[in-house]
């Protein structure tokens, strides 16, 4: 039992500083925790966490909270999940409320608000760079389906403002049928 | 009742967006902005860009932050709440049947088909930040009405990302630095 309750502390301590201190999306979280829990402690084969991260990368939801609760499974159980998930989010909690209170004070100072109208443009150009090398991978990958998912989405999005949640629906069924055709294929 | 209205909100987040980093985008505009109105576009653009500069993933820093102006802490409590419960229940469900068969195949065969839905829909978002941006609410996308200085620095940063691999969090405070220079 001692060792159960020092196995969760662990857990505890490791994804707070994870969550707290990593900038720069899930993909990058989840690669600190391989290094932490394969190379450093031990806890979990290499092999094994490769799959760990395609499961949190395949599941709905922030790939950091993902990760956090399929190693937390794997390493405790429900308890692990449980606390490891916990640990992730406090961080951007706090940080979020604490800005939160100071945002609307800030927005109304005339600098601020200049700072904020430039940083549009800015995080605007960070969305395009980020969509630039995301269709171009696609686009590489010369799969005609892919393409045409990509641009039918695009237009129903963009133009007919149709609700994203249908598009995901959509595209998701569309993948479990491909994905079920191909195995069936494979199998033969 | 808001709460449980934020609660259900975020839970759709939660459960629909796949593939990580800017994939929840799409739909916490959705939700926020244009079925709620809980957050203005350019309180929207604030908060994407708020959350590029600090820890923690985008629909959990939306969640705290829309939760809090709109019902205060037990707000931000429910919503984020609301946001990882989906995750909780799927991913441990996954880890189950991982553990019992070793097969994750299905799941990457969905994610593959999502995949460039996902490109094609955090597109869409990036243009409904970037317009506003270059263009005065309401006007018309004409040359004419172009905010010329927004454009440059909008290109400055894509110079700056691409050519020179800036760090984003640098980029986007440039571009803060440099609408604050040119406005004096």
């Amino acid at each position: 039992m001692e060792d159960r309750r020092k196995v969760l502390a662990r857990i505890f301590i490791s994804t707070l500083y994870l969550s707290a201190f990593t900038f720069g999306g899930g993909y990058v979280i989840v690669t600190l925790m391989k290094k932490k829990f394969v190379d450093e402690y031990h806890w979990i084969e290499e092999e094994e966490m490769l799959d760990l991260t395609a499961i949190a990368q395949s599941a709905p939801g922030a790939i950091a909270v993902n990760g956090a609760i399929v190693v937390g499974y794997k390493l405790a159980g429900m308890a692990g999940a449980i606390t490891a998930v916990i640990a992730t989010v406090i961080p951007p909690f706090v940080i979020i409320s604490l800005i939160s209170v100071f945002y609307n004070a800030f927005r109304d100072n005339y600098v601020i608000s200049q700072m904020l109208e430039g940083m549009q443009a800015g995080v605007g150009a960070v969305i395009a760079v980020v969509v630039y090398d995301m269709a171009e991978g696609i686009v590489r990958g010369k799969s005609i389906p892919s393409l045409v998912i990509m641009a039918a989405s695009f237009t129903a999005v963009c133009f007919f403002e149709v609700n994203v949640i249908y598009v995901v629906i959509a595209c998701g069924m569309i993948g479990a049928v491909r994905a079920l055709r191909e195995k069936r294929r494979g199998g033969r | 009742m808001i709460c449980f209205q934020l609660f259900l909100s975020f839970l759709q987040i939660g459960l629909f967006s796949f593939g990580g980093g800017y994939a929840a985008m799409p739909l916490i505009q959705d939700q926020v902005v244009t079925i709620h109105g809980w957050l203005s576009m350019s309180e929207f653009t604030d908060l994407v860009t708020i959350s590029q500069m600090t820890p923690g993933p985008i629909a959990i820093n939306s969640a705290t932050f829309v939760g809090i102006k709109i019902a205060g802490l037990p707000g931000a409590a429910v919503a984020t709440l609301g946001c990882i419960l989906p995750s909780c229940i799927i991913v441990t469900l996954i880890a189950r049947l991982y553990f019992k068969y070793r097969n994750v195949e299905i799941m990457e065969g969905v994610l593959n088909s999502l995949r460039p839905a996902v490109v094609a829909m955090i597109a869409a978002a990036g243009i409904d930040i970037l317009v506003p941006a270059l263009w005065e609410e309401g006007s018309e996308i004409a040359l004419a009405n172009t905010d010329w200085m927004m454009a440059a620095i909008f290109v400055v940063c894509v110079i700056l990302l691409r050519k020179f691999r800036m760090n984003p969090v640098w980029v986007m405070l440039l571009a803060g630095v440099m609408k604050v220079a040119v406005s004096f």
